[in-house]
C-alpha cells in the first residue's frame, strides 16, 4: 500500500533535521516497507536516519507536535512485524547510531548506540576474553536495540538468560521528548522497575538511544553432545531427565526427523537420520567443569534411552553440528514453495504430548511440519510447510499453526518465546489474556505514550481487533536476509 | 480454588472496593518482616498471610508457583527436598516472610550479581487489582514475550499497583559443591580483587568484605570450585562458619545493618571507595556497601553520584526520606502508572514514592 502523501511531517523534520537524515522519495521509502515478516508490507510517509540523540528527540518532539505516529526500526530481522511501518508515519531507523560508545573491561559493561549489531559487542569485548551473552540466531545482523525491544533469545538463554537478564540499563526519549535513564551500573535502582517494562515492549513505550549491557567471560571450553532417540517422547523425556539431574547445559536443543532430513542434504551436518529425534547438548565453562558435565549428560542420556551418542571432538565438529541446526528455516524453504514458523513456549514436561498432536495434526490438515526446538526452554518452532499455489493450502497452514498455539496456552504455555507479537500475533494475544488483562497492557501504553504514536496497532490487540485475522506467511521462502541463519 | 478460596478473594474485593469508596488505602501486609521498609506506611491492614500454599512445583521444570502468603521456610523446604533452591537468596530479616512479601520488595541476597536478582527469576504472577479483577501476567515458562512484562514491573514495587496474589518463579539446582575461602584484604584491595576474578570464568557466588576480611564463595561442578581455590588463594573456611557468614549477610543481621543510622549504597562494582570517614561492608563483589552511623552532615546521596552510585537511607531515614528521589520524568511515569492501575490509591499509597 502507497503512502498518503503527508508534506507537513516531511517539512517538518525538514526544518530540525539534516537533509541527508530525512528519506522522501518513494525509492528510498520502499526498502523499509517491511521487517522479517513480509506479510506485512505497508511504505512509511517518511523515514527518519539520526545520527545522535539530539536528532531522535527532534524527530520525536516534531512527531507529538504534529500527532503523526512513529515506528522505530532496528535491522528489520523481527519476524513478527514489530517494525512494520505506518503507512501515514514516520520510520525511524537507528541504522546510523551503530557505534560502540566504551567496553569497560574492569567493571565488565560495555555502552552502546541501539543500531550495533548483537555480534559487533562480542567483537569489542572479545580483547579482554568476555562477550554479550545472548545469541539469536540472527546475532550478525540483528541489532541490539531491536533486542531490546523483543526480549530476544538465543539459544544459549538456557544457561545466560534473555536480553532482560544481559541489560543492566537504557537512555532514551519519551514520545514527549523527555530524555529518561533506566538502570545503570549500580545494581539498585529506585522506584519501579521500567527497564524490566521496557525491555521486550516492542517500541511501544520508548526510543531507546543507549545500551548498558553486562559482559561476561568467554568460557574457554564447549564440548557438544548429540544423542539419538527411537521415538519423540523418548527425546522429550531425556530433556526434563537433563535437568532434573540438577545440570544446566549451555544450550539443549531437539529437531525432529523431518527437521534433520532437511538440512542434512544442504549442511552435511553428520545427523543422525535414522533417529526419530535428536538432542543437541552443549557444556561450556573451564574444561574441567566441561569434562565433568559431558561425562554426567552422557549418563543421563544413556539411561534416558538414547540410541546413539556423539561427543564433538574438536571446534570444527562442534560447529558443523550447530550448522544444521541454525539453518533449519533457511533448508524448509528450499523444501517447500512456502512456510510458516510458530514460536509457541510449553512446560518442557509437554514436550512429547505435543509433538504427537502435531503429528496428528499433520494428518488432519494434510500439511508437514517439521520442528526444531529450544528443548531446554520449552520453546517450540514448528515450521509448517506448504504450498500457497495450492488453493486452501494456506488456510489450512494458518487454521493449523493457530491450533498449535491455542494448544501450547493450554498447557500453560505462551504463544510467543521470543518472537514478539508484533503484528502477526495479534489474534493470538486474544487467546492467551482476557479483556481485562489486555486493558492493563493499554494501561502501561497511556501511562507512556497517551496519544498512542509509539508503534500504534502493535502488540495489543483492540477488541475489535480481536475479530481480525492476519498470520505470518512466507512466500517462496523468500524473506529478507535469506542467508541469515535463524532462530 | 474452593470455595474457601473464592470466598477470601471475595473479601478482600470487598475491602478493596470499600477503600475505594471511602477515599482510604489499603496496607497490604504478609509476614510484616519489612515493616519498616519504605516511605510511608498508610492505611489499614490488609492482611495476606493466609492466602498460602504452593500451586504447582515440578523440579524438572524449574519453576515454583505459589499463593503470596506462603512463607518462604516452606517454599525453601520444597526446594531442597530436590536439591533445588532460590538462587536469589531473599533476605529473611529473622523471620519467615511470604513469597508476596519478598516479590514485591523485590530485595536480593549476596549471589544477586552472580546468579540474579529477584526480578530476574520472576516469570508470572497474578494481580487483583483496584477493580477487583485477578489478572496473570507472564507464565510458568521460561520465555515468554507476549505482551508487556508486568510480572517483573511488579517486582520491586512494593504493592502500590494491586496485590501480588500469585507468584511463579524460576528456580536452579543446588550447586554440587560450594566452598569459601577468606583472605586478609584491605577493603579497596578486595574491590580489586573481586572484578579481577569476576572477569574470568570462575564459579563465584558470592564475594564481601568486612573488618579487614575477604569473604569469597564458589559454587558449581566440584572440578571447578577445586580449579579455582588456587586462583582465589586465601585459606578455606569451616563450612559451618561459611554458612554463618552467608546467611547473617544474607538476611541483614551483620552488626552494620541494626546500626542507628544506616546507608544503603549501590554503585558499579569496582568503583573506588567514597569519600566517607567510615568502612563499609560490601557486598555483592563491590556493587553493594554498607555504611553505618555516617555523620548526618555528609551527603551520601551526592557522594554515591559521584562514582554513578545510588544511596538508600536503609535506617533511620526522615519520613518520605529514604529512597533516592526519582528524576522528573521518570516520577512522572509513576504517577501515571499508578493512576491507571489504582486510580483511588487504595494500594499501599505513598509506601514506594511519597504522596503516590
Amino acid at each position: 500500500m502507497e503512502a498518503p502523501e503527508l508534506p507537513d511531517i516531511v517539512g517538518a523534520l525538514r526544518a530540525v533535521l539534516p537533509a541527508e537524515c530525512v528519506l522522501e522519495r518513494a525509492e528510498e521509502r520502499r526498502p523499509y516497507e517491511c521487517d522479517g515478516l513480509t506479510a506485512f508490507r505497508s511504505v512509511p510517509a517518511v523515514v527518519v536516519l539520526p545520527r545522535t540523540e539530539d536528532e531522535v528527540r527532534r524527530t520525536l518532539l516534531t512527531c507529538h507536535r504534529l500527532k503523526v505516529p512513529l515506528v522505530a526500526r532496528g535491522s528489520g530481522t523481527g519476524l513478527s512485524g514489530g517494525a512494520t511501518p505506518h503507512p501515514a508515519g514516520v520510520l525511524l531507523s537507528c541504522a546510523r547510531m551503530s557505534r560502540v560508545l566504551e567496553v569497560d573491561p574492569i567493571n565488565r559493561i560495555a555502552r552502546v548506540e541501539p543500531g550495533v549489531p548483537n555480534l559487533k559487542i562480542s567483537e569489542a569485548a572479545a580483547p579482554h576474553q568476555l562477550y554479550y551473552a545472548p545469541d539469536p540466531s540472527s546475532q550478525v545482523a540483528c541489532s541490539i536495540g531491536g533486542n531490546v525491544a523483543e526480549n530476544s533469545g538465543g539459544v544459549h538463554c538456557l544457561k545466560y538468560g534473555l536480553t532482560v537478564h544481559n541489560v543492566l540499563g537504557v537512555r532514551g526519549y519519551t514520545v514527549a521528548g523527555e530524555r529518561i535513564e533506566l538502570g545503570g551500573q549500580a545494581p539498585d535502582s529506585a522506584g519501579l522497575d521500567l527497564l524490566a517494562l521496557t525491555i521486550g515492549s516492542e517500541g511501544l513505550l520508548l526510543i531507546v538511544t543507549e545500551v548498558l549491557v553486562r559482559l561476561i567471560p568467554r568460557p574457554p571450553c564447549a564440548q557438544l553432545v548429540m544423542a539419538s532417540f527411537a521415538d519423540v517422547q523418548s527425546a522429550g523425556s531425556a530433556v526434563a531427565a537433563i535437568i532434573a539431574a540438577g545440570t544446566i547445559p549451555a544450550a539443549l536443543e531437539m529437531m525432529d526427523r523431518k527437521a534433520t532430513a532437511a538440512v542434512e542434504p544442504f549442511v552435511h551436518a553428520g545427523y543422525d537420520l535414522q533417529a526419530a529425534a535428536i538432542l543437541l547438548v552443549e557444556s561450556d565453562g573451564t574444561p574441567e567443569e566441561v569434562r565433568e558435565q559431558v561425562q554426567e549428560i552422557e549418563r543421563v542420556l544413556r539411561a534416558a534411552g538414547a540410541t546413539a551418542l556423539r561427543v564433538s571432538e574438536s571446534e570444527a565438529e562442534r560447529l558443523r553440528l550447530w550448522s544444521g541446526r541454525k539453518n533449519a528455516f533457511p533448508a524448509a524453504g528450499r523444501l517447500s514453495p512456502d512456510y510458516y514458523c510458530m514460536d509457541g513456549t510449553i512446560p518442557r514436561k509437554h514436550v512429547g504430548h505435543v509433538l504427537e498432536a502435531i503429528e496428528r495434526m499433520e494428518r488432519e490438515y494434510g500439511l508437514r511440519c517439521m520442528n526444531v526446538f529450544h528443548a531446554g526452554d520449552g520453546n517450540l518452532h514448528p515450521v509448517i510447510l506448504f504450498d500457497a499455489n495450492e488453493p486452501g493450502s494456506w488456510e489450512r497452514a494458518d487454521r493449523f499453526g493457530a491450533e498449535i498455539l491455542e494448544l501450547c496456552v493450554q498447557l500453560g504455555g505462551t504463544i510467543t518465546g521470543e518472537h514478539g507479537v508484533g503484528l502477526e500475533k495479534l489474534n493470538s494475544m486474544c487467546v492467551q489474556f482476557s479483556p481485562a488483562e489486555r486493558a492493563a497492557f493499554f494501561a502501561v501504553k497511556e501511562a507512556f505514550d497517551p496519544d498512542g504514536l509509539l508503534n500504534p496497532g502493535k502488540l495489543i490487540p483492540t477488541l475489535a481487533r480481536c475479530a481480525e485475522y492476519g498470520r505470518m506467511h512466507v512466500h517462496g521462502g523468500a524473506m529478507p536476509h535469506p542467508d541469515l541463519p535463524r532462530f | 480454588m474452593d470455595e474457601g478460596d473464592h470466598a477470601v478473594l471475595e473479601a478482600w474485593r470487598e475491602r478493596i472496593g470499600a477503600a475505594r469508596r471511602g477515599g482510604s488505602s489499603l496496607r497490604l501486609r504478609g509476614a510484616g518482616t519489612k515493616d519498616f521498609y519504605g516511605e510511608e506506611l498508610n492505611g489499614d491492614i490488609l492482611h495476606l498471610g493466609s492466602w498460602r500454599g504452593i500451586i504447582d512445583y515440578e523440579p524438572s521444570e524449574l519453576v515454583i508457583s505459589a499463593r503470596c502468603g506462603t512463607p518462604l521456610s516452606e517454599v525453601e523446604a520444597a526446594l531442597a527436598a530436590h536439591e533445588q533452591f532460590l538462587a536469589f537468596e531473599p533476605p529473611a530479616f529473622g523471620g519467615d516472610p511470604t513469597l508476596g512479601g519478598i516479590i514485591a520488595a523485590g530485595l536480593s541476597g549476596p549471589r544477586r550479581m552472580f546468579a540474579g536478582a529477584a526480578r530476574d527469576f520472576v516469570l508470572g504472577a497474578r494481580l487483583l487489582t483496584a477493580q477487583g479483577d485477578l489478572l496473570r501476567f507472564g507464565g510458568a515458562v521460561m520465555k515468554n514475550v507476549a505482551g508487556f512484562d508486568v510480572s517483573r514491573l511488579l517486582c520491586g514495587s512494593l504493592g502500590i499497583l494491586g496485590i501480588l496474589t500469585e507468584v511463579s518463579l524460576k528456580v536452579l539446582p543446588r550447586p554440587r559443591l560450594e566452598e569459601t575461602r577468606r583472605l586478609e584484604l584491605s577493603a579497596g584491595q578486595a574491590v580489586t580483587a573481586f572484578n579481577r576474578w569476576q572477569g574470568l570464568p570462575l564459579p563465584l557466588s558470592g564475594a564481601a568484605w568486612w573488618q579487614g576480611t575477604a569473604w569469597v564463595r564458589l559454587s558449581g561442578a566440584t572440578a571447578a570450585v577445586r580449579a579455582a581455590r588456587a586462583q582465589i588463594g586465601g585459606d578455606a573456611v569451616p563450612p559451618l562458619d561459611a554458612e554463618r557468614f552467608w546467611s547473617a549477610l544474607r538476611h541483614y543481621q551483620l552488626p552494620p545493618h541494626a546500626a542507628a543510622s544506616v546507608w544503603r549504597v549501590s554503585l558499579p562494582q569496582a568503583a573506588p571507595r567514597i569519600d566517607v570517614p567510615a568502612e563499609p561492608l560490601i557486598d555483592w563483589g563491590g556493587a553493594l556497601r554498607w555504611y553505618a552511623n555516617v555523620p548526618p552532615e555528609i551527603d551520601m546521596r551526592e557522594r554515591a553520584r559521584a562514582v554513578q552510585g545510588t544511596a538508600l537511607h536503609w535506617r533511620g531515614a526522615p519520613p518520605g526520606k529514604r529512597f533516592p528521589p526519582l528524576p522528573a520524568a521518570i516520577a512522572s511515569l509513576h504517577r501515571r502508572l499508578k493512576e491507571r492501575f489504582d486510580p483511588a490509591g487504595v494500594f499501599n499509597r505513598g509506601r514506594l514514592i511519597a504522596g503516590v
